[in-house]
């Protein structure tokens, strides 16, 4: 199955989610559109917080948009979509409900008898590959047996669109691969009555590896940047030179481009514009990222490649990238991370110098020169944590902002910019000579 | 263990340290309950004859009974109240910013001191006997039924959101959520709370048997009441074979009921791992071998069926999954309306009365609630300073938690009110005697709350911890004050948060006794309470109750809620 023709199955036009009012209105997801045609395996691929598993909640009915349609089969969808179903990330298995239990209770809550239940729970349990587990609990099995067995419970209410929100993400590395081909498998064979499959990921190689088209979402807020047809024949292989291409192609996407600075930086909190988010980067995970580079012969290093080096999630990867550029330690090309002589100056530093350069370029950032001036207007050159919260709170939802926080005061600290008490939960500038 | 005492032990989301205008309003309608039965009290019979209480041994297994059957139906009263409190409170948003701060409150609100007015509102519009014992379970299911519903409705609003999302793509009703998610989910608190709920229920059967109200003399016969003629007799045989079967129930009941419960509702944990020590029953095991099983459950199949029926269409699809049923409904209108008529004619009622309270009266209130505070700190203080290093040990030796727990267990869930009379009459004519049997009761009645948080406390310290300790060698006060204490500090927290709770309740019982045809009492709220109900002086008391249960909300604001906040943020051991 490559691009299909089919009939459109679900169609989002104009999907926004919003989440609080005022002030403290925050955008997860704005002007989707989107169209999943029968016979289609999608996937949806972004980094966290772009909003992928909002999008596929409105898909399958169970959280309402604030703005926009979403159609199924052209009727617009009010509630749950009885014809879709999902196969959860963390499994979301009733422990204490065997195994057999787990599938059936899917179909007795449609209205099937329980002895039909029971029959076809027992066959679908025995096509996952679990025969013999039935009367297990949970509790009992790995985790790709767990996988498997909410495969078969989302198979057993006979969905037409099939959801999987980052099924394999909870998995060790053998059962997720192995897995993925089974899916693949229920999927190419054409046994079963689904006619489309949505995944969630943020791993592009197991886009690239199961979709026939990917979804390119991107944050800040939430919205589709590209959409990528995958046309090459299963089984796929990861080697080949189009694999690889295509890969490049998407993590490119991905990576964005370097925009001119004010773009780039965006404005201060609190101010018109949009604030731009500080990565969840670790310091010390940047400085080995550096290190690491620093230590290549490459003068452009494979992104694809650092992260089999690193063995890092791409997720955390791309945080600690998006970083780097950030604090110009390096630019992202065409999929390829360069960094720049600042960048090697960091990685050959001492500490003392590290945090000399560390803090000579947040002072650049909007966001912490907010920061500053406010911690020096207020009268005590000190503010609580939950002030700094507040303001915030304009710019991000709650969560959010006590991330964007937490950041800040991991970098800030490092940078000796501040202090902060922890027993006051306070924010503080460290008095120096000569002031 | 640990992690699941934390969790059932855990009191209201601390999210409003400051009074609201919601307290106030909940305290004008508990003023309006008040002024309403005081009201109907005041038209009930003038001179009322109880039954004679047989001191016989051979009468006690009859008052165990009715003793028991009293406390069932007030626990199974409190079951369904708390489901049903607790499922709209969690699903209703509108509902909930008020049911919640008024179950808030009402679990401040001084238990015994409603006693009366209930009793005597009661037996306005009913036959005597069955308002006694109306009444009695009434006041057992008052003081079993908060814990419960604030456990109920934490595991609904902690339920996992992934299992709530299978439940909503699945097209669960609401009737096979509850059943295959809620229920279970919940099955463990609801298990720890009913058996907190029933020790707290035997404390209060023992007051609740026996009142006396200047010429009314109500009783009822039971177990409680047997104690308290028994102890007013000063018959001492009598009081040890009544005690002996307090025990002898309390013993079978555990090993009968909450034992095999427990055992049986291990599959209920969510953690994805097997325990290493599961909890045990001998009876549960005896009933998982019992070939009757297959055979009861096959004859009740068809009643189950037509409760399934019943139950499908009650609770049927629900609307959405984050749709909030915002819209007003008829009932909401109902209440409202009420209270436009009830509040008005109940703060009428209720000033009249307060103002016939002269300046010096509540003065003296004020000197008692001092009073009572002050006992209920020295009770707070001697419990800790023994609770914390026994608990520490039980805790952190799993040799000795294994022998010490069940034992303490039981222990705890022995009524102190049972034992009160024995400790006043030892006491009683000690100088400043009735001021320390007071205490002695606030403490019996509240150092377990405050153990058990010790015990899970310790046992949850991570034991890298404790190397990281024993490598460092900390011994002595600096390893109490580097690992112990900082550790235990939010069981410390909630363990004070309801024992400081029972032990102000408790004052009502503590602080004034008619032993032997006289009254004693100290200077204390709770003795105020008690001494104007026996006289019958209802301005008194409902100030007296007013009072006790405006310090009691504001000290949970003031202090506890702020040193629970404090311990969530920073000692939290995750």
């Amino acid at each position: 199955m490559t691009i299909s023709n089919g009939k459109a199955l679900v169609e989002l036009s104009g999907v926004a989610q919003r989440y609080g009012r005022g002030e403290k209105r925050f955008t997860a997801i704005e002007n989707i559109n989107l169209t999943i045609r029968e016979g289609e395996f999608v996937a949806l691929l972004g980094p966290s917080g772009c909003g992928k598993s909002t999008l596929l909640r409105i898909i399958t009915g169970l959280n309402l948009p604030s703005e926009g349609t979403v159609r199924y089969r052209s009727v617009p969808l009010s509630g749950v979509n009885p014809y879709a179903t999902i196969v959860f990330q963390s499994f979301a298995l009733f422990p204490w409900l065997t195994v057999e239990a787990n599938v059936e209770v899917a179909m007795r809550a449609r209205g099937i008898p329980a002895e039909q239940a029971n029959a076809r729970a027992v066959q679908l349990i025995d096509m996952v590959g679990l025969d013999g587990f039935e009367q297990a609990y949970p509790r009992e099995l790995s985790g790709g047996m767990r996988q498997k067995v909410g495969i078969a419970r989302a198979l057993a209410v006979d969905p037409e669109l099939l959801c999987l929100d980052e099924p394999f993400s909870a998995l060790d590395v053998l059962s997720a691969e192995t897995l993925r081909g089974e899916v693949l498998e229920l999927w190419t064979s054409g046994q079963l009555q689904i006619r489309a499959v949505l995944m969630v990921s943020h791993n592009i190689e197991e886009a690239i590896f199961m979709a026939d088209r990917i979804v390119v979402m991107d944050k800040g807020p939430g919205r589709i940047i590209a959409e990528v047809p995958v046309t090459l024949p299963h089984p796929r292989d990861r080697k080949s030179d189009a694999f690889v291409a295509l890969t490049d192609r998407v993590y490119a996407l991905l990576m964005g481009q370097t925009q001119p600075e004010h773009v780039e930086f965006g404005t201060e909190p609190g101010q018109a514009g949009r604030t731009r988010a500080l990565p969840r980067a670790a310091v010390t995970e940047l400085a080995g990222l550096l290190e690491h580079v620093n230590s290549t012969p490459v003068e452009r290093d494979d992104i694809y490649q650092l992260r089999e080096d690193l063995g890092l999630d791409f997720n955390d990867l791309q945080a600690l990238i998006e970083a780097a550029e950030l604090l110009g330690f390096a630019r992202v090309e065409t999929g390829d991370f360069i960094i720049s002589p600042l960048g090697e100056t960091f990685a050959d530093a001492s500490i003392l110098a590290r945090k000399e350069i560390f803090a000579s370029r947040l002072r650049r950032l909007p966001f912490f020169r907010w920061m500053l001036r406010m911690l020096e207007a207020s009268g005590e050159r000190a503010l609580r944590r939950d002030v700094l919260l507040t303001a915030l709170e304009r710019d991000f939802p709650p969560d959010e902002a006590e991330r964007q926080l937490d950041i800040a005061s991991e970098w800030g600290r490092y940078a000796e910019l501040f202090g902060y008490d922890d027993s006051q939960s306070r924010f503080f500038l460290e008095e120096r000579d000569g002031q | 263990m640990a992690p699941v005492s934390r969790r059932i032990f855990t009191p209201t989301p601390p999210d409003r340290p400051r009074f609201t205008g919601a307290d106030a309003i909940i305290v004008l309608i508990i003023l309006c309950l008040l002024a309403a039965g005081i009201w109907l009290a005041e038209t009930a019979p003038v001179e009322v004859r109880g039954p004679e209480i047989s001191l016989e041994v051979a009468a006690l297994p009859f008052y165990v009974l009715l003793s028991v059957g009293r406390m069932a139906a007030a626990y199974l009263l409190s079951l369904t109240f708390a489901l049903i409190y607790g499922y709209i409170a969690a699903y209703n948003p509108r509902a909930e910013r008020v049911l919640m701060p008024l179950l808030d409150v009402l679990q401040s609100v001084p238990i015994l001191s409603f006693l009366p007015v209930v009793l005597l509102s009661l037996t306005a519009v009913l036959p005597e006997g069955i308002a006694v014992e109306i009444a009695s379970i009434v006041l057992i299911f008052t003081s079993q039924v908060w814990n419960m519903t604030f456990g109920w409705y934490q595991s609904l609003s902690t339920a996992p959101k992934e299992l709530r999302e299978a439940s909503g793509i699945f097209r669960f009703t609401r009737w096979r959520r509850l059943k295959t998610l809620e229920l279970p989910f919940g099955a463990l608190s609801l298990i720890w709370n009913s058996m907190m709920s029933w020790a707290g229920g035997w404390f209060f059967l023992m007051a609740a048997e026996i009142f006396t109200l200047g010429a009314r003399d109500f009783r009822l016969p039971g177990l409680g009441a047997y104690l308290q003629t028994a102890a007013n007799a000063e018959d001492f045989v009598a009081i040890s074979w009544g005690i002996a079967a307090l025990v002898v129930v309390i013993v079978i009941l555990d090993q009968l009921l909450w034992r095999p419960l427990l055992a049986w509702a291990d599959r209920f944990k969510l953690e994805m791992v097997e325990s290493d020590a599961p909890p045990e029953s001998w009876f549960y095991d005896l009933l998982q071998r019992a070939s009757l099983r297959p055979w009861i459950a096959r004859a009740l199949e068809p009643a189950g069926h037509a409760v399934e029926a019943i139950m499908e269409r009650l609770m049927p699809l629900p609307r959405g999954l984050d749709v909030a049923e915002n819209r007003r409904s008829a009932t909401e209108w109902v209440f409202y309306l009420g209270a436009l008529v009830a509040v008005p004619a109940g703060v009428f009622f209720g000033g009249r009365l307060l103002l016939q309270l002269p300046l010096e009266q509540w003065l003296d209130i004020a000197l008692a609630v001092g009073a009572t505070l002050l006992r209920v700190v020295a009770a707070m203080a001697i419990a800790l300073l023994w609770t914390v290093p026994v608990g520490v040990y039980i805790g952190t030796q799993p040799r000795a938690a294994a022998v010490l727990q069940p034992i303490v267990q039981v222990v705890a869930s022995i009524p102190a009110t049972a034992l009160f009379p024995v400790l006043v009459l030892g006491l009683l004519y000690l100088p400043g005697g009735l001021n320390l049997a007071a205490v002695l009761l606030m403490l019996l009645g509240t150092q377990w709350y405050l153990l058990f948080n010790v015990i899970a406390g310790a046992a949850a310290i991570p034991l890298d911890l404790r190397y990281t300790s024993d490598l460092l060698q900390l011994r002595g006060w600096p390893r109490w004050r580097m690992l112990i204490l900082p550790a235990l500090f939010p069981y410390l927290i909630t363990g004070m948060i309801t024992a400081s709770g029972g032990a102000w309740n408790a004052s009502i019982v503590a602080e004034y006794i008619v032993f032997g045809g006289q009254a004693y009492q100290t200077l204390g709220i709770g003795a105020q309470i008690t001494a104007a109900t026996a006289v019958g002086d209802y301005p008194r008391l409902l100030a007296a109750t007013l009072a006790m249960i405006v310090t009691v909300v504001a000290i949970n604001r003031l202090v506890w809620r702020r040193l629970y906040r404090l311990a969530e943020t920073i000692y939290r051991m995750e």
